[in-house]
């Protein structure tokens, strides 16, 4: 017996080789880790437990049937970060290049149907040729079975992508589909098709980097939400994201034990508007001030930073805030931006996590590449999302809320439960200025009459008491007092319970 | 309490010295009128004041510098006297003048003082009649050029090229050769010409290895005069003062008399009253020259408050009222020691340029009297949300300690300086910090070339040495055992119990780039590095905490703390250092990582600070030499120029002349 119990050891060693030594050895001068070594970090140490270390692929093909190797390219199971459970696939590009085969495909299957029956989230760690070509249709048969599965399971439990080799074709939309993509820089590329295919169809001359780097994801695309510079930093960041989600749309987000005065006022946001509606300033200070212990995890920093988007802790529980942010376009909605948090907030409404929106926007981005690119509808995305959120909302306007973009950003009159302002918000149609240069069309070209009317316009409504005396602001509060302030608003929406109509389901503006 | 010598007085400045007047003001039962620009709205100044008047748009030469809108202020609330601070109207006969004739009482010398002691010319004049001893240079006016370059070889290189109404650095330029000469004549003409409106330039001998060493006197309108011993202030960048202390560590008794002496001969020759400052420059055998008089209340003042026991301030605006001086030169003495060090919005690592926007952090070290009996003292006219503005001096705080002894005082003072946290800007802390660590600095054999000759290639962040990196390895893995947290879902599910035993709490702490490395193990409070024995270790932080305070190996050392990807960003004593803190499981791995260097921005001119394009010097195609001027960009009144630091051909030029720029925006690119 005892011989047999110490094969199996023997099996497993093999088995963890993967593809062998010198392929091991290839990919860490490529600066890489291997598959194995990636959940090391990822999981606490001795959490990982592997399903599926000995399957292989049943192909006979091109000489298939030689190349056997233990666990097919990809390496399943589950751990643990900080003690909570999540299963995990991580490609192994040591074997046939971590090219996802039938059986490959079959081992990711599982280990997603398990995260969805048991409500915990899945990580896959991608790291792949792309579909194993001595396949043939069984491949792509398999990539469709993990595609099925990423839309069952989304809003169900939470999926993180970590781009950490190539991934190119059809493998791309397995990512996509899930909430969150990390990508690491100058060793991963996602794209459908690659450098040699785009120069023969369009003429395009292009590096692998340019086409679908982590700089092209995280700043053009949007297809990725965050890049780091090497597969520790990665998979460190995962950690830190995941202690942030709940396991399951049937659980709460999970409370930390945070070192910070509930009560904590910062002084120092009762200077941060400037005197001038036209300067900018940072909204990122507001947010990291009244954030437990200043601990703000922004997601998709690169990308239409108009608008910030990311999750805090308000006394242990995980929130997320989406901010305009008046440093770049003046904080205005536009496509880019629109779509950023439209997505987001109904990340955080799948899986109970209260929003908190911070508002200062003079109102959408005008122009013609805005009109002919949708604004409309992307616009609409934001709007609909906000509309349909039952998690807790507040909302706090601490300069513009202009227009229509004033009822997208989480306004009273869509649900958000609690609406602050600070003295410093202006609720209005639209600018001073504009306003007065419509109201008085007959006094246009005088401009000392016109200054008069602007003046009149800002008096009446460059405030939040007019938005306050509606009830459509239900305090207007010190900006030292925000924490404070949002913090028990937070706590008294716990127990928030909004019945839901009978629907198969929505049809948001895609 | 005695009847305050006036009822309510106005402080026609600004920031921290205005806070300082208003203090002792208030303290004498004064009534306070502050004056505030556009900019200034919010100030700190401006709300601590009894009451505050607006005097115009940001600007100073339409809001401070306008003695009219001062004088109108003073009407409109009847202050009855004025304290000017230093710098703006403060050494101004004419406003001086004019508010004698509004009636209103100037607190500070009479304008004859003023006016003698305000050109550099006419004042050496003074001086030698008075039996001063001065540097040997040009007393005349210079008319071109050519002719600047003449005088200064007469005199014998180096000389100093000044302004002959500048002050503080600005509008003076020193010359090796005649070539430069000639070009600083030019460049501090025009500073000279947009700083203090008059174009008056003059050349003297520039002393080799000197000391600036200064006289604080005080003087009454009776004919009293003492002296209140010297103040060092040969820390300088540019012949700006960065460091200054009392007493100074270079002067013998015999030398302070005599020094003393002079400057109380000077004050009583132009019948100074109030507190004036005489500055010497003196040579390594003790010679000492005057430089110049100062008619007015020093920013480094504090230093002197704090080895005599004086308030100078509560002096001069007794002095003013006509009061007879408190004191006689016998109650003048030197208790202890005292440092100033000046916290300057200003980007040590980019050659000291000025930074502006806002302190979204600003926490100052406690004041008042430590357990150990140091003291610190911290002048400052911000607080956390307030802007350091482009109008403005970059001067954001005067932190100031006071020991028994010089060391003391230093080591306070470096202490102060860890602690001391200001984000949001780019600050001379690191480098300030730095200087207090730098042997030559502590050893006290400095001069006035100290930080041109410690630091020629410009600041550099300090490399920290083995015992700094082990001490910051301790630190950082107590603090990753205190951010060490299990978040809780609802289910609760918890699986670590089932995990095996993770044992003593060990992180490898590396520093990327570099090549030290410590692994850490923590046990019941004792720390162990790299297997040594086990040592106790204490850190007072908090997650969320700004700073930290490591007590371990018989001393404690203050850290400023960001936390970073897998680890702490930790600043102090000039170093800035990027730890990443792994678990014993990690480190191997990460140690496969390869190290990413920063981008390469050598082939582009990048502007170091917010900035107006003045001139652009090459275009386009242009091949340019190593050194040669590629722009010239103003920020802060003070025009600064744009060297190649290599040679190559323009590719592009990416603005034009009067074009604002950002921080880092590009001006010109290379091949």
């Amino acid at each position: 017996m005892l011989e047999i119990v110490e094969q199996l050891e023997e099996k497993r060693v093999e088995a963890r080789l993967g593809g062998g030594q010198k392929r091991i050895d290839k990919q860490h001068e490529k600066g890489k880790l291997t598959a194995r070594e990636r959940l090391d970090v990822l999981l606490d140490p001795g959490s990982f437990e592997e399903y599926d270390t000995f399957k292989t692929h049943r192909a006979t093909d091109f000489g298939m049937a030689r190349q056997q190797y233990p666990g097919d390219g990809v390496v399943t199971g589950w751990g643990t970060i900080n003690g909570r459970p999540t299963y995990v696939f991580s490609q192994d590009f040591t074997v046939f290049g971590g090219s996802l085969s039938e059986t490959h495909a079959e081992k990711i299957c599982k280990v997603m149907d398990l995260a969805v029956q048991n409500g915990i989230p899945l990580i896959g760690l991608n790291d792949s040729g792309g579909a194993r070509i001595q396949e043939g249709v069984a491949s792509l048969g398999g990539y469709a079975e993990v595609f099925w599965r990423n839309v069952q399971a989304s809003g169900v439990v939470p999926q993180i992508s970590v781009i950490m080799g190539p991934c190119a074709g059809g493998a791309v939309y397995s990512p996509a589909m899930t909430d969150f993509t990390y990508m690491v820089r100058d060793t991963s590329y996602m794209f459908v098709t690659g450098p040699d295919v785009v120069k023969t169809v369009t003429g395009e001359v292009v590096t692998a980097e340019e086409l679908g780097g982590a700089t092209t994801h995280t700043k053009k695309s949007s297809v990725a939400d965050a890049a780091f510079d090497n597969d520790v930093e990665a998979l460190m960041e995962v950690r830190r994201l995941f202690d942030f989600l709940p396991s399951s749309s049937r659980e709460t987000a999970p409370t930390l034990d945070v070192h910070d005065d509930p009560n904590r006022l910062e002084n120092s946001l009762d200077t941060l508007v400037p005197d001038n509606a036209n300067t900018p300033y940072d909204m990122r200070e507001v947010i990291e001030k009244i954030a437990d212990e200043g601990d703000f995890l922004e997601i998709q920093k690169d990308f239409a930073g108009n608008i910030l988007i990311g999750f805090i802790r308000m006394n242990g529980q995980s929130i997320g805030v989406i901010a305009n942010q008046p440093m770049v376009l003046a904080g205005c909605l536009d496509i880019d931006s629109s779509r950023k948090a439209a997505r987001f907030v109904r990340f955080c409404d799948a899986f109970n996590i209260p929003i908190l929106t911070l508002v200062d926007v003079p109102g959408f981005l005008p122009g013609v590449s805005q009109e002919y690119g949708g604004i409309i509808k992307h616009g609409a995305k934001l709007l609909f999302a906000y509309a349909q959120a039952t998690v807790p909302k507040v909302t706090v306007i601490t300069r513009k809320a202009y227009g229509g973009a004033y009822d997208v950003m989480a306004s009273k009159h869509i649900r958000a439960d609690v609406n602050y302002a600070w003295p410093s918000a202006q609720i209005a149609v639209m600018g001073a200025k504009g306003a007065a240069e419509i109201i008085h069309r007959k006094d246009a070209g005088d401009a000392e009459k016109l200054a008069a009317h602007t003046k009149e316009y800002e008096d009446r409504f460059a405030n939040p008491f007019i938005a306050a005396q509606r009830g459509f602001i239900d305090e207007v509060i010190m900006p030292h007092s925000t924490r404070r302030r949002v913090l028990r608003a937070l706590e008294i929406l716990k127990t928030k319970d909004v019945p839901e109509p009978m629907r198969k389901h929505d049809n948001i503006p895609l | 309490m005695t009847k305050p010598p006036f009822s309510k007085i106005l402080i026609a400045n600004r920031g921290e010295i205005a806070c300082r007047v208003m203090k002792t003001a208030k303290e004498m039962g004064i009534a306070t009128v502050a004056v505030y620009s556009d900019a200034d709205r919010d100030a700190v100044h401006t709300r601590m004041a009894d009451e505050a008047v607006h005097i115009g748009p940001a600007q100073a030469n339409q809001s401070y510098l306008v003695a009219d809108r001062i004088i109108a202020a003073c009407s409109e609330t009847g202050a009855e006297a004025v304290h000017p601070g230093y710098g703006f109207l403060s050494e101004n006969a004419k406003f001086c003048e004019a508010l004698e004739a509004a009636g209103i009482t100037f607190i500070g010398p009479k304008s004859k003082a003023i006016k003698a002691m305000g050109d550099k010319i006419t004042s050496k004049e003074i001086a030698a009649d008075a039996g001063v001893s001065t540097v040997p240079g040009h007393m005349g006016l210079i008319g071109d050029a050519d002719e600047a370059a003449r005088i200064a070889a007469e005199i014998g290189y180096p000389v100093m090229i000044k302004a002959s109404a500048g002050g503080g650095g600005k509008g003076m330029r020193i010359a090796w050769d005649d070539e430069e000469a000639k070009e600083g004549f030019a460049r501090s003409k025009s500073e000279a010409a947009s700083s203090f409106g008059d174009d008056r330039i003059f050349i003297e001998k520039f002393v080799e290895e000197p000391r600036h060493i200064e006289i604080q006197v005080l003087a009454d309108a009776h004919g009293n005069c003492i002296y209140l011993n010297e103040r060092e202030c040969s820390i300088q960048r540019r012949n700006q003062k960065v460091i200054e202390e009392a007493p100074s560590p270079f002067l013998d008794e015999e030398t302070r008399q005599k020094m003393g002496e002079q400057a109380v001969a000077l004050a009583k020759a132009v019948e100074y009253q109030s507190a004036g400052t005489v500055e010497f420059i003196v040579d390594k055998n003790r010679n000492f020259y005057f430089l110049e008089m100062n008619t007015r209340l020093q920013v480094e003042h504090p230093v002197t408050e704090l080895i005599t026991g004086v308030d100078l301030v509560a002096e001069m605006i007794r002095v003013a009222a006509g009061e007879k001086l408190s004191l006689t030169q016998g109650d003048i003495g030197i208790k202890g020691w005292a440092i100033e060090s000046r916290i300057y919005a200003e980007n040590p690592y980019r050659g000291f340029l000025p930074s502006t926007g806002r302190l979204t952090r600003y926490r100052p070290p406690q004041e008042g009297k430590a357990k150990d009996g140091t003291i610190i003292r911290n002048d400052t006219g911000v607080t956390e949300g307030s802007a350091i503005s482009m109008f403005y001096d970059p001067m954001i705080a005067k932190l100031c300690t006071w020991g028994e002894t010089r060391d003391d005082a230093v080591a306070a003072m470096s202490d102060a300086l860890d602690a001391f946290v200001v984000d949001g800007i780019e600050h001379n802390v690191p480098f300030l910090a730095a200087i207090m660590r730098h042997p030559r600095w502590q050893s006290g054999e400095i001069s006035t070339g100290f930080i041109a000759e410690e630091y020629p290639d410009g600041f550099e962040n300090v490399e920290p040495d083995a015992e700094t990196f082990t001490r910051m390895a301790v630190a950082a893995t107590l603090m990753a055992q205190r951010a060490t947290r299990l978040p809780t879902d609802a289910s609760g599910q918890r699986l670590e119990k089932l995990l095996p035993p993770q044992g003593d709490f060990t992180r490898t702490v590396m520093v990327p780039l570099g090549e030290g490395e410590r692994t850490v193990s923590i046990t019941e409070g004792d720390v162990s590095i790299d297997g040594a024995a086990p040592a106790e270790a204490e850190i007072a932080w908090q997650p969320g905490d700004l700073t930290a305070e490591l007590t371990f190996g018989g001393r404690t050392s203050i850290y400023r703390v960001n936390a970073i990807t897998s680890g702490y960003r930790l600043r102090g004593a000039g170093f800035d250092v990027a730890l990443k803190v792994y678990p014993p499981h990690v480190a191997p791995l990460a140690r496969l990582m390869p190290e990413k260097l920063p981008p390469d921005l050598s082939k582009f001119l990048i502007s170091p600070m917010p900035a107006v394009v003045m001139t652009l010097s090459a275009r386009q195609g242009d091949q340019v030499h190593e050194g040669q001027i590629l722009a010239v960009i103003e920020a802060m009144k003070m025009e600064n120029v744009l060297r190649a630091e290599r040679s190559g051909t323009v590719s592009k030029v990416a603005v034009s002349e009067g074009d604002s720029l950002a921080v880092d925006d590009v001006i010109m690119e290379f091949e």
